[in-house]
């Protein structure tokens, strides 16, 4: 059963196509990854779905419901959390206080909000910095907080945009782990934009590849990588 | 109410609209190039007005006279603010500039207040009291000459930018400023001439405004305004839409003072300014960011 | 002692000072405590929109004026008093507020130019009620003081006692309501949109509606320290309560105390009040009265605080006095 419907979606920006025509589905329950070179259309197409602009044409739906063009913050209450490539966290409060934010998408009461928040920290290894300020982070820390605030708001479908950027392999090892087990226990369908390949082998089930905003291939992982259509279009801008 | 006198309240209102719009392009010189938003505007207007009068006084300076001298110091002052009170500032959000400035216009009216009192001030020269006749039309000299020291200053202002060299690396800065630096062009050194530029801009525009009004200390935060609604309504970071603003708030003005009660000219103002920020808020010349 | 604890003592003995104070002190201290009370309400008043929500509002003198004269007109033209007048200052000032907000997020204005828009509006105020005069014009309207003895709450005419009951019970409110809405949803959800509100969204979060509550409560907030302004001091000129430097004396206190804090308004407004009160007695002991040296103070007060201390001085404070877990 597809949990996320994507059907013909087009966007220009100001005579630029973006994204072209493009269309997949992502099972319930899998984790599935966008990957193509820069420029491809990948995050235009993440904005798309979770509501930052509405497409010129084309339908996005989420496990039967259309949320083609919702607002961003309708995109969450159905359902979507996000990460952002350039993280966004809350600077001047607390780890803890910037996943209770998301957490309080799905718990009535604060009190349930702060337990579900420790939860999610926990999950990402980020407990034993509850107390420090997001601006005190690391990048590799901000970007799993920007993952723990995302699931905090108990999503059906998750999207990661570049989260393994600037990881070294036993931190993108580390993550990936963590992916694999939260999908196992809980079910969660993810979407990861990628540019880090170790991570896409490791946990996507299957591979959809944008190239100059439309989609030029689409399978199991194992396919797409010989696929001579992907081949050329990595090969010729840039060494896998 | 003759089409005479409305066509001399017209023109009365064109030509002090240019004495507005030269101050307003200060700030949108400023504001366009540095993205400073200087709330202090007003209250160096107010400044100008009051050297020009002690420079009268003291040495009986016509205003038109006194434009050098306040034009340099201004200048001196303008670069001195922003190298060292702002240029710290501008990874600091916004707001934290704003209120800076915010704190510096206090200083500067109150200041004002305590050298100079309450008591308004002006200048008397002879030519105050002389005008034009053209036909029914009459045209104030003082008003003539002020604008007309507006237009050659807005005018030797748009040559700068547009020939010299500075100019053009200081438009540079404004239209992208990670790219300016790229390039290996000092900013901050050029943001100081940017608001040394401004400042003598209305160093200029304050001297010529002491022909036409009398000064007094809390006439700073209405000229600020004043400011601001000329360069939002005519367009930020453009400076033809700054003179064009000011003509526009001008000669409004002037048929508000006329067609309604006068105390209540500013209202339409400020009307103007909430639904041009509403529904053009990039003025009318401006360019959309 | 954990910090909690040792707050609640300090907060406990502050209060005890602070309702004891009318028989500790002459009339002159009593004056000024009301004052410092005043601007720490609307500070904090002030504050909900700006240090929680992160909406810059420099027109706030708009709904200190609508408050006052809404309530005081009601009183001199049909004698009735302030405890239901201050439902029409409450109502009126929400709707401004509303109109005001609606237009500004609706249209995407923030930052400075939010700023300007509430300036433009509280000028344009300023100057329209100048022209009502069935609100006494710009010539004032004035309110019968019938009695300065006894204290008579139902209409607000009393001792100056009274006035610093009323007052203290307030900021008291105020206070309380903060530090509630603080640890709320609601201030989660304002320090979010204040920090980031592109995230914010992304988090389900409708920042529409949010920084509208944000400046309807405020505005409400303000409504009444309108109406107390109206009652204590029994005249209203137009050009002084709507005037801009009404609204940047009310934004002093929380900014020097510490945006977005719950005591940061209370403390600035006192530390203003008593440096610039002692600055005023010290010039006048020497035989000076020179106008405008009270602001050119409040102005490098500002200064200094904007370039070196940019959260306040009560964020310090509160970390000497062992009040945080940093």
């Amino acid at each position: 059963m597809a949990l996320l419907e994507v059907r013909g979606v087009s966007k220009a920006f100001r005579g630029l196509r973006a994204v072209q025509s493009v269309s997949f589905d992502v099972a319930e329950g899998a984790i599935a990854a966008m990957i193509g070179p820069n420029g491809a259309g990948k995050t235009t197409c993440f904005n798309v779905i979770a509501g930052v602009f509405a497409p010129d044409t084309g339908t996005v739906s989420l496990g039967g419901r259309a949320i083609t063009g919702l607002h961003p913050h309708l995109v969450c209450r159905a359902g979507v959390g996000r990460t952002f490539q350039v993280v966004k966290p809350f600077p001047q409060m607390s780890v803890l206080d910037n996943v209770v934010v998301g957490a309080l998408n799905a718990s009535a009461r604060v009190a349930d909000a702060r337990r579900e928040a420790r939860r999610v920290l926990e999950l990402l290894h980020l407990q034993e910095k509850r107390g420090a300020l997001a601006a005190s982070l690391t990048l590799p820390e901000r970007k799993r907080l920007e993952v723990a605030r995302a699931m905090a708001t108990r999503p059906r479908l998750l999207l990661l945009d570049e989260v393994m950027a600037g990881l070294r392999p036993t931190e993108v090892d580390e993550m990936v782990g963590v992916f694999r087990r939260i999908n196992r226990e809980t079910g969660l369908t993810i979407l990861l934009i990628e540019h880090v390949m170790r991570a896409v082998m490791a946990l996507a089930g299957r591979v959809v590849v944008l190239h100059h905003g439309e989609k030029i291939c689409e399978g199991a992982p194992e396919e797409v990588v010989r696929d001579p259509a992907v081949l050329e279009c990595y090969l010729g801008e840039e060494a896998l | 109410m003759t089409p005479d006198l409305i066509a001399n309240v017209v023109i009365a209102g064109l030509l002090t609209g240019l004495v507005y719009g030269l101050m307003a392009l200060g700030l949108s010189v400023i504001f366009g190039v540095v993205r400073v938003v200087n709330f202090a505007h007003g209250e160096m207007m107010t400044i100008a007005m009051y050297a020009a009068v002690i420079l009268f006084a003291a040495l009986g300076f016509d205003p038109l006279l006194a434009v050098v001298p306040v034009a340099a110091a201004f200048f001196g002052f303008g670069y001195a603010l922003q190298s060292a009170l702002i240029n710290p500032f501008i990874t600091r959000p916004e707001h934290s500039q704003f209120m800076l400035l915010v704190a510096v216009a206090l200083i500067m009216v109150n200041a004002l207040l305590m050298i100079f009192g309450p008591d308004a001030r002006s200048v008397q020269v002879d030519y105050q009291l002389e005008s034009y006749a053209i036909g029914p039309i009459l045209i104030d000299k003082a008003r003539l000459l002020a604008a007309g020291m507006a237009v050659a200053t807005s005018a030797a202002l748009f040559a700068f930018f547009r020939l010299s060299l500075v100019g053009k690396a200081i438009r540079a800065c404004a239209d992208n400023h990670l790219g300016a630096q790229v390039v290996g062009l000092n900013v901050k050194r050029l943001y100081a001439l940017t608001f040394g530029v401004g400042s003598a801009c209305v160093a200029v525009a304050g001297c010529m405004m002491i022909l036409l009004v009398d000064v007094t200390p809390v006439l700073g935060p209405a000229y600020t305004l004043l400011a601001f609604v000329i360069v939002i309504v005519g367009g930020l970071g453009s400076m033809p839409g700054a003179l064009l603003g000011g003509v526009l708030i001008g000669v409004s003005e002037a048929l508000a003072g006329l067609l309604i009660v006068p105390s209540a000219k500013s209202m339409f103002s400020f009307a103007l300014l909430i639904l041009v920020l509403l529904f053009r808020p990039q003025g009318l010349l401006g360019k959309r960011t | 002692m954990s910090p909690e604890r040792r707050a609640a003592i300090l907060l406990t003995l502050l209060g005890a000072a602070l309702v004891a104070l009318p028989w500790l002190a002459g009339s002159y201290v009593l004056s000024v405590a009301t004052l410092i009370l005043f601007f720490a309400y609307t500070g904090q008043a002030w504050n909900v929109m700006m240090g929680f929500a992160g909406q810059l509002s420099l027109g706030h003198s708009l709904y200190v004026g609508l408050g006052a004269y809404a309530a005081a007109g009601l009183f001199f033209h049909y004698g009735i008093g302030p405890w239901a007048g201050v439902w029409l200052a409450i109502a009126a000032c929400v709707a401004a507020g509303a109109v005001i907000g609606f237009l500004a997020f609706r249209f995407g204005i923030s930052g400075v130019y939010f700023a300007l828009l509430t300036i433009a509006f509280a000028e344009f105020t300023r100057i329209g009620f100048d022209h009502i005069q069935w609100l006494g014009g710009p010539g004032g309207l004035f309110i019968k003081v019938e009695q300065r003895e006894a204290w008579d709450l139902l209409d607000l005419r009393g001792t100056p006692r009274m006035f610093y009951y009323v007052m203290l019970a307030l900021t008291t409110g105020a206070f309380a309501l903060c530090a509630w809405l603080l640890r709320s949803r609601a201030g989660y959800y304002w320090q979010a949109i204040r920090e980031n509100e592109e995230a914010a969204q992304a988090l389900g979060i409708n920042t529409f509606r949010w920084k509208m509550l944000a400046v309807v409560i405020s505005a409400a907030m303000t409504a009444v320290s309108g109406v107390f302004f109206a009652f204590y001091y029994n005249n209203l000129f137009p050009e002084q309560i709507f005037h801009i430097s009404r609204s940047i004396e009310i934004i002093l206190g929380p900014i020097i105390g510490g945006l977005g804090t719950l005591f940061g308004p209370i403390l600035g407004a006192a530390v203003l009040t008593i440096l610039a009160d002692g600055i005023t007695e010290l010039m006048a002991l020497a035989g000076l009265e020179i106008p405008g040296v009270k602001q050119v103070f409040y102005g490098l007060c500002l200064l200094v605080v904007v370039m070196f201390l940019p959260h306040g001085i009560w964020p310090t404070i509160a970390r000497r006095l062992g009040l945080t877990r940093r």
